[in-house]
């Protein structure tokens, strides 16, 4: 089976999505959002992980084993992030003693 | 099936280049699940401090310098776009492309290390590097969980750094290899498999940036 | 039985001598046995650490070391059997072995690799050992902090780093058997149709290569922390403690699975041929597998029950814990109701498999009791723990593992062991630990707590019988080394299938070649087609001639 070719262009123009969303985090940083700043800046590294691993790293074009283990290594992340700040966030509610 | 003469690259356990290819990058993608762990436990961290500080970390994060914060972003995002143009010359068995963008690929990772040592220095010079000679003049009150920022700054980026410097060892095996002839339009997968890894570290930064750079700039 | 078997001209084992043959091959049986000689020493230094504790034990004062010094001795106890024992043993030793040829490959996808993981396995050990020798290592092998990383003056960043870099062994060996049952099995082998060992070991490889990782960067935070006072996890400088543990944990829970999942599939191995019967629900036991390994990353706030997380999370981790054992449940039921109306026969491999299913039963529901918030609070960090983990680690993995050594040493050496001495053994082994372990329950329950050398005199009596149960477990230890070792010189030849097995392993010689087959199987029947004696049904497994 041989392997698919990523014409140029599109690793043109996802460079060029990945500079426009490098500027708007810096831009948006200097905003005051409150707590919406956090979630801006980690939505725009979202988006260009994303596209990161989708165009660079050809997981559009590849099997879906590959895109399997890479839901499954960010859903694992999710797992340590989410069960460590469960305890964190409710802490103040109620421990022993 | 049978081929009567075996391709140079094919090693004795497998059957075929495909499936020597196959297992290479499925290798190489679990080995990169390992590493999002790996920062993961890091990125752990810092949630829980920066949840737990939010004002010390945002007047620590002033210190960092946003401007070759965001230079080095941007030289980080070129590198990946050449890995990727490096592997497209490959896959056309474009060898003089290939070992362009490979030089290119390396020479944008250097400069990342380079203004990262510059950044660095100025941290030392400005006594912000962990330890007894820690001093945070601006906001006193913030010093111990100022500290605390600049242990997991100086530990995310450093550990970053380190992989960038194996990154970079790697492309230049590849360029070795791409220079000697081995790598062909057949046999390519050890760069792609090598780029795999230099954007999976592209993507490390890409988290970093905001969270250590761009805390509470609107202060 | 194959008395008249001869030994194959050319095998594994005689594809090459000497000293470089070994220590530079990449053929995954050497690898195997490369990870056998390692495995075996670091059981018997950590052995010889609980031979020492069961001593001081004996009496209720702390008359034989310091209790500095006795804070070492379960420390590397610890350390030893966890990291350089109970999580390679079968996976680098059997799995080694036997995921090659149990699929139709001629090895892993990565022999180099393979290599690569064991030196790193040895150097990690090295460093551990070097922490050993000179002061040894008091934090317990859980590193809790800060003490681990502000007050123990004992030798922590050597040892941190001996773990850290062992820990590459682990996620190399995972990784490399997730790529070869991905993508090396023969023509036919279907993942329906892989031995339920195969099932076990990728369940898991999936843990080791997302659970090592957090250990990895931890356990080198607890190294750095120690050098440049980073004060991570130091409540003084603003850090937190439980968050150590909650890093610490998110692996070492996973990493129980690594040293029960392997063993589960040894088990099925195991049960399927001494009854000569396929497993009953086969596709449940290879899911309940993966569950394991899934469920597992989800309950490791159990062990944190009274560190200071919020009673929420403790509530949800304390469900999920007990979700977590039904897959476990199912497995020993399928176990048995593959045994009925089986052709049951007795052999020592069999007897450790009964003995597993026994004693992982009882270890595995004093984890229920545990996992109750209500019922862990009054018995956490008593003997009651020690017993429930021993009863699966020793009665559970270290069972599973020596039947899995006693039923594929034919296949590994080419020889027969003595079938008697083994028995024997196995039974010493089985009523040593009963009596080493099971007075723990009780002593636990009644309230005496772990890691102290000295205890209350009314304790002592059920000191004293777990201590001679420990010497009779230790005879029993030494037994097998005598006779395995025996027959590799002077053993019968086994023939390619003495115990006649259903599995690829069984059609090639013992030893097996190098290139573990003359050619490349073709599969068309299913993992454990026995020859029915309820319905007739014919088998298409190649009989042996």
């Amino acid at each position: 089976m041989p392997d698919h070719i990523v014409p140029k262009r599109i690793y043109y123009t996802i460079f060029a999505i990945l500079m426009l969303c490098t500027y708007l985090t810096v831009q948006i940083a200097f905003f005051d959002l409150g707590v919406l700043n956090a979630v801006a800046a980690l939505t725009i590294a979202v988006i260009k992980a994303t596209l990161v691993v989708l165009f660079f790293m050809h997981v559009k074009y590849g099997t879906r084993l590959t895109w399997a283990v890479v839901v499954g290594s960010v859903f694992w992340l999710g797992i340590l992030l989410a069960l460590t700040m469960g305890d964190y966030l409710t802490r103040v509610w109620r421990t022993y003693g | 099936m049978s081929e009567l003469i075996q391709h140079p690259a094919l090693a004795h356990h497998f059957d075929s280049l495909e499936q020597q290819k196959e297992a290479s990058t499925l290798g190489m993608w679990v080995f990169l699940v390992t590493e999002v762990l790996f920062f993961g436990g890091l990125f752990a961290t810092y949630l829980i401090y920066r949840n737990w500080y939010p004002d010390a970390f945002a007047a620590a994060s002033h210190e960092l310098d946003v401007t070759l914060g965001t230079i080095n972003t941007v030289v980080l995002i070129t590198s990946s776009l050449t890995m990727a143009l490096a592997v497209h010359a490959a896959q056309l068995g474009q060898r003089r492309l290939l070992l362009i963008f490979l030089v290119a690929t390396m020479t944008l990772g250097a400069v990342f290390l380079g203004i990262k040592s510059v950044e660095y220095y100025h941290k030392f010079a400005e006594h912000l590097i962990p330890g007894p000679g820690f001093q945070f003049e601006k906001e006193p009150v913030h010093v111990r969980h100022a500290q605390l920022f600049f242990s997991l700054y100086f530990v995310m980026t450093g550990l970053h750094a380190l992989h960038m410097v194996i990154g970079i060892g790697i492309m230049f095996v590849m360029w070795w290899w791409s220079w000697r002839g081995t790598i062909t339009a057949e046999y390519y997968s050890p760069i792609e498999i090598s780029g795999l890894y230099w954007h999976f570290v592209d993507i490390v930064w890409i988290f970093l940036f905001p969270l250590l750079y761009l805390i509470g700039r609107h202060a | 039985m194959a008395s008249t078997a001869l030994l194959p001209r050319r095998h594994y084992l005689n594809d090459g001598y000497g000293v470089k043959s070994w220590l530079l091959t990449r053929d995954h049986k050497r690898i195997g046995l490369l990870y056998l000689a390692g495995v075996t020493f670091f059981f018997f230094v950590g052995g010889a650490f609980a031979v020492l504790i069961r001593l001081e034990l004996t009496t209720p004062v702390g008359d034989l070391v310091t209790d500095e010094t006795y804070n070492k001795l379960f420390t590397m106890h610890g350390v030893m059997m966890v990291f350089f024992f109970l999580i390679p043993a079968i996976p680098s030793v059997l799995g080694n072995f036997l995921v090659p040829i149990m699929i139709g490959a001629k090895d892993l996808a990565f022999p180099k690799l393979n290599l690569a993981s064991w030196y790193i396995y040895m150097i990690g050990a090295l460093f551990t050992m070097y922490a050993i020798v000179t002061g040894g290592l008091d934090t317990g092998w859980t590193f809790y902090t800060p003490f681990s990383t502000v007050s123990s003056t004992s030798n922590v960043i050597p040892a941190a780093l001996g773990i850290f870099i062992t820990g590459f062994s682990s996620i190399l060996t995972g990784l490399n058997f997730i790529v070869t049952i991905h993508r090396m099995r023969a023509p036919g082998m279907t993942w329906f149709r892989l031995p339920l060992f195969i099932w076990s070991h990728y369940a898991t490889s999936l843990i080791m290569v997302l659970g090592t990782p957090v250990i990895a960067i931890t356990i080198l935070l607890v190294a750095a922390e120690r050098l440049f006072h980073f004060g991570f996890f130091d409540p003084a400088v603003g850090g937190d403690p439980v968050l150590f543990q909650h890093l610490f944990w998110f692996y070492s829970h996973p990493a129980v699975y690594i040293m029960i999942l392997p063993a589960m599939g040894v088990i099925s191995e195991l049960v399927a041929a001494f009854c000569r019967k396929p497993v009953f629900g086969y596709s449940f036991v290879a899911f309940a597998s993966l569950a394991i390994a899934v469920l597992g990353f989800l309950v490791w706030g159990h062990h944190m029950f009274v560190a200071g997380q919020s009673v929420y999370a403790a509530l949800i981790f304390s469900i999920l814990s007990f979700l977590v054992a039904i897959p476990s449940a199912v497995k020993v039921f399928n176990w048995t109701a593959t045994m009925y109306k089986g052709s049951v026969s007795w052999e020592t491999p069999m007897l450790y498999a009964i003995g597993f299913i026994g004693l992982f039963t009882i270890g595995g529901l004093t984890g229920l009791f545990l996992a109750s918030v209500g019922l862990d609070v009054h018995v956490t960090d008593t003997y009651f723990i020690i017993a429930h983990f021993h009863y699966i680690m020793v009665g559970g993995t270290i069972m599973a593992y020596l039947g899995g050594l006693h039923y594929w040493w034919p296949k590994i050496s080419g020889r027969l062991y003595n079938e008697w001495l083994a028995k024997f053994s196995a039974l010493v082994i089985f009523l040593g630990f009963n009596l080493t372990f099971f007075p723990q329950f009780i002593l636990g329950y009644l309230g005496m707590p772990r890691r102290y050398h000295a205890y209350p005199p009314e304790f002592q009596v059920l000191n004293v019988l777990s201590s001679a149960g420990a010497s009779i477990l230790g005879v029993g230890y030494l037994i097998p080394m005598a006779y395995l070792m025996w027959s590799l010189r002077y053993g019968r030849a086994a023939g390619p299938n003495p115990w006649g097995a259903v599995g690829l392993e069984w059609t090639t010689t013992s030893p097996p070649p190098t290139e573990n087959f003359t050619e490349t199987p073709e599969v068309t029947w299913d993992a454990y087609d026995y020859q029915s004696t309820v319905d007739s049904r014919q088998s298409t497994f190649p009989a042996e001639s």
